[in-house]
């Protein structure tokens, strides 16, 4: 019997459960909701439809989720670890063979009522496996090599098949997301020492390699590479979007030009202004003190985050929390960087602000058990 | 599984001290988010602020409606009527092939244009406006405008073409607009901006050409708001600009009308002048075209039509037509004789039918000789070996020095595209233009109007209205701008002696009212406006002997453009000249036949102010001008009922 069995007793139950969910994450959740409803309202020019009244019914389904999730006990949740991630194993292999291509790359798998992305419940279903998996291990083995292989090959094969897709994006975030996990179950810093150095020569290969015989990448790749960092240098394709971001950004200056006063985003200038670009809307309406404002939230709910995993004596719990929270900051942290020229333009969408139906639940689930760890922690 | 409370422990501290880590990891992003945005949108706000204005804000021109043209008495010649077109944006469209099924059902467009629509419509960007019909009409624009919820990304749009109610009337005179050209531009240093518009129209000849910055005005700007795809949401402010001028033209419209239908479809030009203020009543030339069809875009049928006609509709020939002026000349080479003193109006000279001139025979038109002749009988049956012998006595410099002061070889100032200076000759031009001495045979060829001497109708007007008012008469075609009134061309007296210049008009006189004079069969038959005219018959080839001597130079034997020009000039009344006209038909045969009967039906048009009498014409004649006169009223008549049905 684990440590968190002998305190179940003290665990509320019943609808009181609800008293005990983390709230101040909670109403985080929804004022960032709020900021997403008000900015496709405005970049629909003042209305509803096409973007704020569906964001705000599939929000109010995603909270209903998530609280439904928070309800069903933490320990149900690390049993089936292994088994989500096995399923979303197997979805992002149906998805290559099965799936419907849409967006481009983006491949989703159609389940009636909403069309799910294997590659976003992945991300949430290899925190919960290598939550588990250091839950599971004890100590003194985390740093063997055997015992670190196994989690690398967790992590690798899901992003393997998540860059066949091809998604750069989501597959960048896995590794870094299972890469934080295994940081903080403690594995031992060389190893991450030897993979940062590793990828810094990788990257000066790839650059030193540029136009010799032993060229590492496509010529088109370089490009992309040439433009992230320096985009004036062809405005109207691929650095359009980011010169036309900044400008908007920058614009908006100190306190904004006012809701629904945003020239770049009204008149069409930013491209994607309701989905991946959305940010740069707020940021020209609302200026440097609502950009502020919102990044604010967001760092607020990795602070409660990081609070109730510190407070969770819970081994699987607390390592759940940090991972999600941490797959959340990636989330924006990735986002603000794009539409801010700081990263190259990668199809990241700001969690919970952006439209879109399926990552806003999936989100929201794992906020689920972000409650659930909360709410059933020893006490 | 049993936890060891030691490793459970151990494994707790170093999640938290690695948390830690991880979380100062995140914050310090979180920081360098912050400190990006504060750069953005704190230190670079107004470089960016200025761009994003540069973004959305777009200066337009606003072109300025052209100035119109009037005649003398404020009939419109050249006007700006509101145009119809319907435009289409395919991203706005939608299913593009329903909308134009629809379109089509609406507006009366062909198979080929729709076509040529979808072609553009699929070539263009996405967000480009395509013209899908042009020069629509209102009840078709309306039809559109009503159905404008079926038919998305469909614009009716209103322009302002030029159109010029005459039609032909006014073709050589006040020209045509086009749109502007690349070659055009290369033209012009420093090309106003306005001509940068696609398609901007400008004057391409005549008045519309010449007098190009006085009809455009200036362009407004205005500032839009426009989104990416470059549409304008709306506008921020405008400025306007400044119209085009208006040019009232000294022409008579209602003179002009008749002056072109009684040319017909002959090659033929004519000039109508006023002697009091050198104001050009009529300056016609035919056959002529519609310059409404220019402006429509002509099609290329149709210009060709234009370009190989013989009779060369597209040149005014008024002023670009150069013509032996023949027997027209016969008072320049008088004048000059009689102002040098060497003759007098009562000398005789005899004409034996020819003149021997350096071992060459220089033949009379009357081969059995006029007999005795002074220079009033000389005039009146235009008697050559009169003029060859005044022109040995005077000397060509003499003649040509006369020809200039009454206006021919001399460029008049009017604004009508490439106006011509033609020539009369001296000695020093036929050096530097053929590098050949002048002989003897040159100057009894000029002193009949023939050889060298070439003249354009308007030269021959001009010429005419200097020997009726003893003034150097300069053509006006430009009455006043703005309501200003231009200049007139009346003149100085041109020191010519009067009793010379008396002499001459009264031989021209006798031209046209004795009854052996070459002109007496289209006298004038009412007293007080008695005409003074000459005839002329210039060869445009030279008769061999072989021809003479079979005698076959029947006009009517030969082809058309080797046949003889025929010319008239005259002035009226003869006591106290107000008109001078001139008519030339290219290869029309007689000036006598031909020439004279026009000169005559337009003068009397001029001098009754459009309501001659038939009983000012000579008997034979009364029938045609009246069929004529019917016809133009029946015209007009027409015209002012459609003009009403349009309004």
């Amino acid at each position: 019997m684990s440590y968190l069995e002998y305190t179940v007793k003290y665990v509320p139950a019943g609808p009181r459960k609800l008293l005990y969910l983390n709230w101040p994450v909670a109403l985080l959740l929804v004022a960032v909701a709020s900021v997403g409803f008000l900015m496709l309202y405005s970049v629909a020019g003042g209305s509803f439809s096409p973007w704020a009244e569906p964001q705000m019914k599939r929000f109010a389904a995603g909270f209903v989720l998530m609280v439904i999730v928070a309800m069903v006990p933490i320990w149900f949740w690390r049993n089936v670890a292994a088994v989500a991630y096995g399923a979303s194993i197997l979805l992002l292999f149906g998805v290559e063979f099965f799936g419907s291509v849409g967006m481009g790359a983006q491949r989703w798998i159609d389940l009636g009522i909403i069309r799910l992305q294997p590659s976003e419940v992945t991300k949430i279903t290899l925190v919960m496996l290598l939550a588990a998996y250091y839950d599971w291990l004890p100590m003194k083995k985390v740093s063997h090599p055997l015992w670190v292989a196994l989690p690398v090959f967790f992590i690798l094969l899901p992003t393997a098949l998540v860059l066949m897709q091809p998604d750069l994006g989501t597959s960048l975030l896995l590794v870094v997301g299972g890469g934080a996990m295994m940081f903080l179950a403690g594995v031992h810093w060389a190893y991450f020492a030897a993979v940062i150095a590793a990828g810094i020569g990788l990257v000066a290969a790839v650059f030193e390699s540029r136009g010799t015989s032993w060229q590492l990448l496509k010529d088109y790749q370089y490009r992309r590479i040439d433009t992230f960092l320096d985009p004036s240098q062809d405005p109207l394709n691929a650095g359009y979007h980011i010169t036309q971001s900044k400008i908007a950004l920058g614009s908006g200056g100190w306190a904004g030009k006012g809701f629904m006063q945003g020239t770049q985003s009204r008149l069409n200038f930013l491209p994607e202004k309701h989905t991946d670009f959305i940010f740069t809307t707020l940021a020209e309406e609302f200026g440097f003190v609502g950009a502020a404002s919102l990044l604010l939230l967001y760092a607020l709910i990795i602070v409660f985050c990081v609070i109730s995993a510190l407070n969770n004596k819970d081994r699987f719990s607390s390592l759940l929390i940090f991972g999600i929270a941490l797959t959340f900051f990636l989330f924006f942290a990735v986002n603000m960087s794009m539409v801010m020229g700081l990263a190259p333009v990668v199809g990241v969408p700001l969690p919970l602000v952006s439209y879109g139906g399926s990552a806003m639940l999936v989100l929201m689930a794992a906020f689920g058990l972000v409650q659930s760890a909360h709410v059933h922690r020893p006490r | 599984m049993r936890r060891n409370p030691k490793d459970s422990q151990d494994g707790q501290r170093r999640l938290t001290r690695r948390a830690l880590v991880m979380g100062g990891l995140q914050a310090g992003f979180i920081g360098l988010l912050g400190l990006r945005m504060r750069f953005l949108q704190v230190e670079q706000a107004d470089e960016f602020r200025l761009l994003a204005e540069e973004n959305r804000i777009n200066i337009r021109l606003i072109p300025p409606a052209r100035g119109q043209i009037f005649d003398r008495n404020g009939a419109v010649i050249a006007e700006n009527v509101p145009s119809y077109r319907i435009t289409m944006v395919r991203e706005d469209a939608g299913d593009m092939e329903l909308v134009l099924r629809r379109l089509s059902a609406l507006v009366d467009i062909t198979p080929e244009e729709i076509e040529r629509a979808r072609a553009d419509l699929e070539k263009l960007r996405g967000d480009t406006p395509v013209t899908i019909a042009d020069r629509v009409s209102w009840e078709e624009i309306s039809r559109v405008a009503v159905n404008g919820p079926a038919l998305p990304g469909v614009t009716p749009e209103v322009g302002l073409s030029r159109h010029y109610p005459s039609g032909p009337d006014f073709a050589h005179v006040v020209g045509r607009v086009g749109p502007v050209s690349d070659f055009d531009l290369s033209r012009i240093e420093d090309p106003d901006p306005l001509l940068r518009i696609p398609r901007f129209q400008i004057g391409k000849v005549g008045v519309e050409a010449e007098a190009e910055e006085l009809l455009r005005g200036k362009a407004g700007i205005k500032r839009v708001e426009v989104n990416a795809a470059g549409r304008v949401m709306r506008e921020l402010d405008r400025r306007e600009g400044h119209a085009g001028g208006n040019l009232q033209l000294s022409v008579d419209s209602d003179l002009q009308e008749f002056v072109q239908a009684r040319l017909g479809n002959q090659s033929a030009a004519a000039v109508v002048m006023d002697c009091e203020t050198g104001d050009l009543l009529a300056v016609a030339s035919s056959p002529s075209y519609d310059p409404n069809l220019f402006v429509r875009g002509i099609s290329v049928g149709d210009y060709a039509s234009l370009t190989e006609n013989e009779y060369r509709p597209l040149v005014p020939k008024t002023v670009q037509g150069l013509y032996p002026p023949g027997s027209t000349f016969k008072m320049v080479t008088a004048l000059a004789a009689l102002e040098a003193g060497i003759v007098t109006a009562d000398e005789t000279v005899y004409c034996p039918g020819h003149l021997e001139v350096a071992g060459r025979r220089f033949h009379c038109w009357k081969r059995a000789g006029h007999g005795s002749m002074d220079l009033e009988s000389s005039l009146r049956e235009s008697c050559d070996v009169y003029y060859y012998d005044l022109a040995l006595k005077v000397g060509i410099e003499k003649i040509s020095e006369m020809a200039r002061r009454l206006g021919l070889g001399v460029a008049f100032d009017v604004p009508m595209s490439s106006v011509k200076a033609g020539v009369a000759p001296t000695k020093a031009w036929k050096m530097e233009r053929f590098g050949q001495d002048w002989v003897i045979g040159d100057t009894v060829n000029a002193s009949i109007g023939q050889g060298y001497v070439l003249t354009s109708p308007l030269q021959l007007a001009v010429m005419s209205a200097r020997i009726a008012t003893g003034r150097s008469v300069t053509p006006r075609l430009i009455k006043s701008v703005d309501g200003m009134e231009q200049p007139t061309g009346h003149g100085e007296d041109m020191g010519l002696d009067p009793g010379n210049l008396r002499q001459v008009r009264r031989a021209m006189f006798s031209v046209s009212n004795n009854r052996r004079g070459t002109a007496y069969a289209s006298r004038i038959l009412t007293d007080e406006f008695r005409m003074a005219g000459k005839t002329g018959t210039s060869q445009v080839r030279n008769i061999t002997a072989d021809e003479r001597r079979r005698g076959i130079t029947r006009n009517e034997d030969l082809p058309w453009d080797r046949r003889d020009h025929a010319l008239f000039v005259n002035f009226a009344p003869f006591d106290a000249p107000r008109i001078a006209v001139s008519v030339v038909v290219e290869h029309g045969g007689g000036g006598s036949a031909v020439a004279a009967p026009i000169a005559r039906d337009v003068t009397l048009q001029a001098l009754y102010d459009g309501n001659p009498p038939l009983d000012a014409y000579p008997a034979k004649d009364r029938s045609r001008i009246k069929a004529l006169q019917d016809r133009l009223r029946r015209e007009r008549e027409a015209r002012e009922k459609e003009a009403q049905g349009r309004a």
